[in-house]
């Protein structure tokens, strides 16, 4: 790990502003997947600003009758929290897919949907990765790509967003709170949140520097069917080839966000009326703009497979 | 205040003489790090309890939890496997709840109250999870052994508190102790010789007890 300086911060809004003060700054929250970069000098950040004490580990209901979900609820409590497992049983159940036990104890709401790809190629230092090291080139491409993007990547990066949480609150249509340095606060969109690579997949948010998040608001429970299946290598702990998130309606109707398959959580809410359709159809659309490689185009039909067992499963 | 230690320098004392001895320049970018000493500004002080004892320590802020407890209060129950957060050998309990000691700054812990291995049980006055582990040779070489008790240990107190698992089948109901349950709630834990079935016997037999 390289050398940095420390700090903890008092308020969100000096939080931020110290940040702005220092280019190469990093905030820390439960820091398992920063410090796990840094050790392998991924991130070399000069100076973290440790963000624990900012109270921000409330979830409250909103007065339009969803929920606020602070920054830094551990991942643990947000899916053991009764109203989350009652009204937003998606998001509980995308949460106990994710990681271990004692990683949930500590990575917050806030970092969840900070944290980077598992890209092997960017995880290797040797290797050339246009996010680790912008314009270096892309190995992955031609390379291991099997747990890699099937769609909206770009010939710069091919990385998938490796967040559980993330895909439930897509479908959840989640929103982000944020406080810039100059203490002015915004709210962004789940769907603008995560960017696609593009040429600058060294961005991934739609975060400004120094922008802190301070919670992630809910809007009123859907109701619904509520399932989230993952498929991955082994049965517990381990990243997703592929994710469905759903919540199906007594009508039929749905919402479908996918994980493992792209640089962000992918849903495509036009493609959702073909959802009573059946699996195929639907997967069809939201898949459309598939271009998987040669090791990865088993995730295109694992996907609707994902989805019929899913669509089963709430049809009961 | 306590400095830095015999463990410190004999590691760094290693390390250089790894690198003089080493016959091309190749040492890791990561060791070289290590060996660097720390600049201004980079050390910081910070104040919490381990096993009920008070302890007031300034480190180098690149310090994990897990270098603190084991290299600075020579409290070397707690194991180094990947340094990572994949295998669970550092397992520890902050608060009561389990984490991996070894993605935690050690000054991020200020005023909290840390159990490790040693805290848990001695050999004269076995925690009942060690005894268990024991009885039914829940380890072979022993190494995950410490993160495996932590773990366990943690793991009923959230079965208690009605926390639930990716394979509850219920979300709102109280969750069971199973095999399943116990097995999915540890799989943060790794344990190469692969002696699982006597980790979940174990577990299970203190569950049942505490039942």
């Amino acid at each position: 790990m390289k050398p940095f300086t420390y700090e903890r911060a008092a308020t969100p809004a000096e939080a931020a502003a110290a940040a702005a003060r220092r280019p190469g700054a990093r905030f820390i929250a439960g820091g398992t997947n920063l410090l796990d970069l840094m050790k392998l000098q991924i991130e070399t950040p000069e100076h973290l600003i440790d963000v624990n004490g900012l109270a921000l580990d409330k979830v409250e209901p909103t007065a339009e009758g969803g929920l606020r979900i602070g920054a830094l609820v551990r991942n643990s409590d947000l899916a053991a929290n009764p109203r989350v497992r009652r009204d937003y049983g998606l998001l509980s159940r995308a949460l106990l897919a994710g990681a271990s036990g004692q990683l949930r104890n500590k990575a917050t709401t806030a970092g969840n949907l900070l944290q980077r790809t598992r890209c092997p190629y960017f995880y290797d230092t040797n290797m050339a990765c246009n996010k680790r090291q912008p314009g270096s080139g892309c190995s992955a491409l031609g390379g291991f790509s099997r747990q890699l993007a099937v769609v909206g990547h770009s010939d710069a990066c091919i990385a998938t967003n490796p967040s559980d949480m993330a895909v439930a609150m897509r479908a959840l249509d989640a929103v982000v709170e944020t406080v810039k340095p100059d203490a002015t606060t915004r709210t962004i969109p789940i769907a603008e949140f995560h960017r696609l690579p593009g040429d600058t997949p060294q961005i991934e948010t739609a975060l400004e520097p120094g922008e802190l998040i301070t919670a992630v608001t809910l809007p009123q429970p859907v109701g619904g069917t509520q399932i989230y299946r993952k498929v991955r290598d082994r049965a517990s702990y381990a990243f997703a080839l592929i994710s469905v998130a759903a919540v199906v309606q007594r009508d039929g109707s749905a919402r479908v966000a996918l994980g493992g398959v792209a640089h962000k959580p992918w849903r495509v809410e036009a493609a959702e009326a073909e959802v009573p359709r059946g699996a195929k159809p639907a997967m069809d659309a939201i898949l459309a703009d598939a271009r998987p490689t040669h090791e990865n185009a088993f995730k295109v039909k694992l996907a609707e497979r994902t989805l019929q067992a899913v669509l089963a499963e709430a049809r009961g | 205040m306590q400095k830095s230690d015999a463990f410190e320098l004999s590691r760094r004392g290693l390390m250089l003489g790894t690198a003089a001895s080493a016959a091309v320049p190749a040492l890791p970018a990561v060791a070289q790090a290590q060996a660097t000493a720390a600049p201004v500004g980079s050390l910081s002080k910070v104040s919490f309890t381990v096993n009920g004892e008070a302890h007031n320590l300034e480190l180098d802020n690149r310090t994990t939890l897990l270098d603190a407890l084991r290299e600075h209060l020579h409290l070397t129950g707690s194991k180094k496997g990947c340094d990572h957060g994949q295998c669970g050998a550092c397992t520890v309990m902050v608060g009561g709840r389990r984490i991996n000691s070894c993605l935690s700054l050690a000054v991020m812990h200020q005023g909290d109250e840390i159990t490790t291995v040693e805290g848990l049980g001695q050999p004269d006055r076995l925690h009942p999870m060690q005894a268990a582990f024991v009885k039914h040779d829940g380890y072979q070489c022993g190494y995950c052994t410490p993160g495996q008790i932590c773990s366990s240990v943690a793991v009923l107190d959230e079965i208690k508190a009605g926390m639930p698992s990716h394979v509850s089948a219920d979300l709102n109901a109280a969750p069971r102790i199973t095999a399943e349950e116990i097995r999915e709630r540890m799989s943060g834990n790794i344990c190469r010789c692969g002696a699982y079935s006597n980790i979940v016997d174990a577990i299970t037999e203190v569950a049942e007890r505490q039942a």
